[in-house]
């Protein structure tokens, strides 16, 4: 639950910091890559401290579960903008070229031309994330948030079987783990089109 | 007044002034072929043309309307202009018929449905109805080219510009594009940069021939291939013709 909003929310502000850091004017550009650096030059665990424990001291209280949300979501959105700023730059210029001479503005040369083909090459970076944060969630249990890890220690501390649980909760992140890769892998080749991202069909084992 | 006015055109990359004030002008249903060495300004010239490069100084006129690149009419007017590319710059994630069609789906808020019949028609014309559904990587060079052409021609265009547009393709491919250009001469106007002299020479009304910045000599192919008055003209084509093997 808690990584699939964060991943959501990521992407959103993830797509809008991409976009303002590579198409922005100097300001935009400069606030978004402010942004991405700080997030990103700091620890998730400090982040969610400032949310949960820094904020209700200018008078702002979130409950563990919005601080976590909010913290994961900020967090993951600068590493998946730098995701899809590396895409948006793999696109060869002529793209942009062609849609602007059909009489595309700017932005509409972006959504139909640039981001569909962006969004798309990103799925693989994208899935590596979704995946980083599945197992950051456990991260949040120290911010009173009560998730897997969380109820485990719980557990843990009142039976004393530490092995036999961690060991459960670890089989747990796997499987979570490897259902999530399934359906990228299904939603990577829905998507997917001839000439954009890795080639399909090629393998070099076995050839 | 003319349909196509070019006044005195300037374009300098850092200190490199590549376009050193250029004029013509065109009509409707004219086909002009650009001709020249490499880097000599062409294609920055057409370019400039459709305001993707700004010109430093001078002006473009279409239809009696100025082309100004800042000015917020430049999108409606460059939707009077049709481009095709050396590279093809075709939209990687869109079929064939999808690359035709979006100019007036998403530009002329054309009916879908509509729009993509009018597609449809635009690639029989190329002669690539049974690609319609192929993407871009799926295609050959030749291919790809003349679904540029398709795209183009959708947008109902003034005139089309063609940057080299045979120069990125196998030899044995060069001739379907010349092909449909060929069948496009004197309905649609066309400003065509190439090295195809076969092609200047049958379908050009006239032929430019550009050096370092300037317009050398223009006039009717027959003139300029029998009879240039300038001597880097004469010297320019006698060249070229050595290299592709005419007379």
């Amino acid at each position: 639950m808690l990584t699939i909003v964060s991943i959501v929310f990521g992407l959103l502000l993830g797509v809008t910091l991409a976009l303002g850091k590579v198409y922005g004017n100097k300001i935009i550009s400069g606030i978004c890559i402010g942004y991405i650096e700080i997030i990103r030059g700091t620890p998730l665990l400090v982040q969610l401290f400032i949310l949960y424990f820094g904020l209700p001291s200018v008078g702002v209280s979130l409950s563990p579960i919005n601080a976590a949300l909010l913290g994961l979501s900020l967090n993951s959105g600068a590493y998946q903008a730098e995701y899809l700023r590396g895409s948006i730059q793999s696109i060869e210029s002529g793209q942009m070229v062609a849609a602007r001479s059909l009489g595309m503005n700017k932005i509409q040369s972006i959504k139909n031309i640039i981001l569909p083909q962006a969004l798309r090459i990103s799925i693989p970076a994208w899935s590596n994330e979704l995946i980083y944060l599945l197992k950051y969630t456990s991260i949040a249990y120290i911010i009173q948030v009560e998730e897997l890890t969380a109820e485990g220690k719980f557990i843990a501390a009142t039976t004393f079987r530490y092995l036999e649980i961690f060991a459960m909760i670890a089989i747990i992140y796997l499987l979570l783990t490897i259902v999530f890769t399934e359906i990228i892998d299904k939603v990577d080749k829905k998507f997917s089109i001839p000439g954009i991202g890795a080639a399909k069909g090629i393998r070099l084992r076995n050839a | 007044m003319h349909m196509l006015e070019v006044k005195d055109v300037h374009k300098s990359y850092g200190k490199l002034e590549v376009l050193k004030g250029i004029s013509f002008t065109m009509d409707k249903g004219e086909t002009k072929v650009i001709i020249g060495t490499s880097g000599t300004g062409k294609s920055t010239l057409l370019r400039c043309i459709n305001q993707l490069d700004l010109p430093d100084k001078g002006e473009v006129w279409l239809e009696g309307e100025e082309i100004a690149g800042r000015s917020k009419s430049i999108n409606r007017m460059r939707q009077k202009i049709g481009f095709v590319f050396q590279e093809f710059n075709l939209f990687n994630h869109l079929t064939a018929l999808r690359n035709v069609s979006i100019g007036l789906e998403k530009v002329r808020g054309t009916e879908k449905e509509e729009a993509r019949k009018r597609a449809s028609e635009e690639l029989k014309r190329v002669g690539l109805e049974e690609q319609a559904k192929q993407y871009p990587a799926q295609l050959s060079g030749g291919q790809k080219q003349r679904v540029g052409i398709a795209r183009a021609l959708t947008m109902d265009p003034v005139i089309i510009l063609f940057d080299e547009p045979t120069s990125a393709l196998d030899p044995e491919l060069i001739g379907e594009v010349l092909e449909v250009m060929k069948g496009l001469a004197g309905k649609v106007s066309m400003l065509v940069v190439t090295h195809e002299m076969g092609f200047a020479r049958n379908v050009a009304d006239e032929i430019i021939f550009m050096e370092n910045g300037v317009v050398v000599e223009s006039g009717p192919p027959k003139q300029m291939f029998t009879n240039a008055k300038k001597e880097r003209t004469r010297e320019f084509l006698g060249k070229i013709a050595t290299l592709y093997g005419e007379e």
